[in-house]
């Protein structure tokens, strides 16, 4: 099908997370410029310092503080950074064990090209003007030729630290998460949309069970086959059941109390659901005879309103409740 | 036979399998659109119609969707009126798999059905992918999964285990094997291309795609009346290592070969390997992780490399080996499936076909 609907869809959500007493004195600590890891039962210190001790599951407390500067372990060249990446310009991904660590964090790395980059390269944490306590207040590493490269680590060792600093204790993160989508909603759903554009309702019956679904979402869930025989139903249907909102929703400019019904339109096995207009909410009942109601350029039903005709018998619609 | 648990195990197999052309997008096609086709067939190889499938397993993601509860819907095609016994993972169908296998081990069904979809293509699977890593020190920086895949491999080719070159010979064999693979989305020979992320080629990296899979389980004779030649599944396990990439040696994959063993994978020599690396670099560390000589035939089917529909690769690595098996071009099969950065969690299962009298 060439003319198959597609419409952008972004799901955004700012994930709130608590910290633990290791991972908030981490991050409080890298707000104060100052990079600590934790050291496990076994004498092993991890940066970026967790609660748990990955291998024995141990409960970790004793909170070291390591060097900002360290080696490369691995690294990846990044020609093309992507949205949320710590730099915006080609980098190296890098694993990095801080001197006094024994374990590796993941950060980017500040360089020219990947011909200045290697494997057991010395670096330093290059500090974020603006701190916040999250992971980013390191901007990235950069080169650090300081020392002398080579042979075994005579750089600084891990020393104890209390974990407390000055001011508040960062105790969560905010971690915004965006991704961005393009939705087509496939071949049943694009008829019945494209039809609803043209103000007609179409389902789509089973071609084992006979019923009729509307919205037609593909597939009968009763037979577990594809529905592909188009059948137009309504305009007219019967209030099915009801329930009255109270709560205003957020970006919808509907006054309540209103009405919102399931409505079996004629000709369809499932009711859908709309809202009720034109009639006072504590009026509206099961049975009642509705139509829909379009705005001047909606590309579907803005509400359903009554019809005026006699209510219908509880036996028509009571297999569709 | 359901009944209580006798402590006495079961033999169970797979006895059937299906699966989509993977491609790169389906857009004319909702998801429940583009898994029906493969439920039908599956069912119908074995003449079995939902009434008669005991237990109902599957996997996927919500976030490849960008919907919650997207498999709800998914289930349409299953047909779940009268009310079916049903469970969901959401992670790669080898696990759905793994909980079908139990649920039959233990008598409480005798045939399941599992299936996997996974339609990348509404949204950008590389950063659809950061978004399991864990929040405090690793999301925030959107590391993308082909960046976590490239410093496994530059760590790879600072151990010496392989080059470029070397990786370059996987992608070539495996898409060459996939040129027998109707399925596949990436057949024959194609160039390996420029650096998408240092070391990591585009011929180094799997296909986008979208598609689905699915087989049939069941258990003793009702499994050999379902199919000549049974796939029996002799052992399955999965392991997960540390979540952290700094603190694990990316060059092994421990959890794979301890989930081999586990398995019995190691008991007597397997001829197949279908295994779920879908980064050349991946393959390089699972064949050392398992031992596999040249001897082992793998990736037949082209691999994840050929097709990686998120969700579905690693049940398709099941499906493959068990295809093989009942066509009895194997009598020993290897199947493993991945999940997580750079190989954090694996799952293996041994397959065989019954000597033939
Ligand atoms: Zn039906």
């Amino acid at each position: 099908m060439s003319d198959v609907l597609s419409a952008p869809m972004v799901v955004e959500f700012p994930f709130t997370r608590s910290l633990g007493p290791v991972q908030s004195a981490f991050l409080t600590g890298l707000r104060a410029r100052t990079v600590l890891g934790v050291r496990t039962t076994a004498g092993t210190v991890l940066v970026p310092p967790v609660e748990y001790d990955p291998e024995t599951a141990a409960e970790l407390r004793d909170l070291v503080e390591v060097a900002a500067t360290g080696t490369v372990t691995t690294w990846a060249w990044n020609p093309a950074p992507r949205r949320g990446q710590p730099l915006d310009t080609p980098f190296a991904w890098v694993l990095v064990r801080l001197d006094g660590a024994d374990t590796a964090l993941l950060h980017a790395l500040d360089a020219p090209g990947p011909d200045a980059v290697r494997t057991g390269l010395r670096v330093r944490v290059r500090w974020a003007a603006e701190r916040t306590g999250a992971i980013t207040d390191i901007a990235c590493f950069e080169a650090y030729e300081g020392e002398p490269y080579g042979g075994e680590p005579t750089y600084r060792q891990a020393v104890p630290h209390s974990g407390e600093f000055t001011g508040d204790a960062v105790t969560g993160v905010v971690a915004p998460a965006r991704l961005d989508y393009t939705y087509t909603p496939g071949r049943a759903q694009t008829a019945y949309l494209a039809a609803l554009a043209e103000r007609r309702a179409v389902g789509e019956r089973c071609p084992r069970c006979r019923k009729v679904y509307v919205p037609p979402r593909g597939a009968c869930p009763t037979c577990g086959v594809a529905t592909t025989e188009q059948v137009e139903v309504g305009p007219r249907g019967t209030v099915t059941t009801f329930c009255v909102v109270n709560i205003k929703a957020k970006n919808l400019d509907i006054e309540v109390p209103y009405v919102y019904a399931h409505i079996a339109l004629d000709g369809a096995d499932l009711a859908l659901h709309g809202r009720i207009g034109g009639i006072p909410y504590d009026q509206v009942r099961m049975g009642l005879r509705v139509e829909p109601v379009w705005t001047e350029d909606g590309r579907h039903p803005d509400h359903y309103r009554p019809t005026g005709e006699p209510d219908a018998d509880y036996d028509t619609y009571k297999e569709l409740l | 036979m359901t009944g209580e648990f006798t402590g006495a195990p079961r033999d169970v197999a797979i006895v059937a399998c299906a699966q989509s052309d993977h491609r790169r997008r389906t857009d004319e096609l909702s998801e429940v659109e583009m898994l029906m086709p493969v439920l039908h067939e599956v069912l119908e190889r074995t003449g079995l119609t939902t009434a008669d499938i005991g237990f109902t397993c599957s996997g996927s993601s919500d976030y490849l969707a960008g919907r919650a509860f997207s498999f709800t819907l998914a289930l349409d095609g299953v047909g779940a009126w009268p009310p079916i016994s049903e469970s969901h993972v959401e992670m790669d169908g080898a696990w759905a798999l793994y909980e079908a296998w139990i649920k039959l081990l233990t008598g409480e069904a005798d045939t399941a059905l599992v299936y996997a979809y996974g339609k990348s293509s509404p949204g950008s699977v590389r950063d659809v992918l950061t978004r399991q890593l864990d929040p405090y020190y690793a999301a925030p920086l959107w590391p993308d999964s082909v960046a976590l895949a490239a410093l496994q491999a530059q760590a790879l080719l600072d151990a010496g285990h392989a080059d470029e070159p070397a990786l370059a010979a996987v992608a070539a064999r495996s898409r060459d094997a996939a040129a027998d693979n109707a399925h596949a989305q990436l057949r024959g020979a194609r160039p390996q291309g420029e650096y998408v992320v240092r070391p990591l080629r585009t011929g180094d990296c799997p296909p986008v795609g979208d598609g689905a899979v699915a087989v049939v389980l069941s258990a003793g004779d009702r499994a050999r009346a379902l199919c000549a030649r049974p796939a029996w599944i002799r052992g399955m396990d999965h392991r997960v290592e540390a979540h952290s990439l700094g603190v694990r040696d990316l060059t092994d994959s421990p959890s794979t070969r301890l989930a081999a063993e586990r398995a019995g994978a190691f008991v007597r020599p397997v001829d197949t390997a279908e295994l779920h690396a879908p980064f050349t670099s991946q393959e390089v560390v699972l064949r050392r992780a398992l031992r596999l000589d040249d001897g082992v035939l793998v990736n037949p089917s082209g691999g994840a490399l050929a097709a990686n529909p998120v969700m579905a690769a690693g049940l398709i690595r099941v499906a493959e080996a068990a295809g093989r098996v009942h066509r009895g071009a194997s009598d020993r099969a290897l199947a493993h499936a991945t999940s997580g950065p750079c190989l954090q969690q694996n799952l293996v299962a041994v397959l065989e076909g019954e000597s033939r009298v």
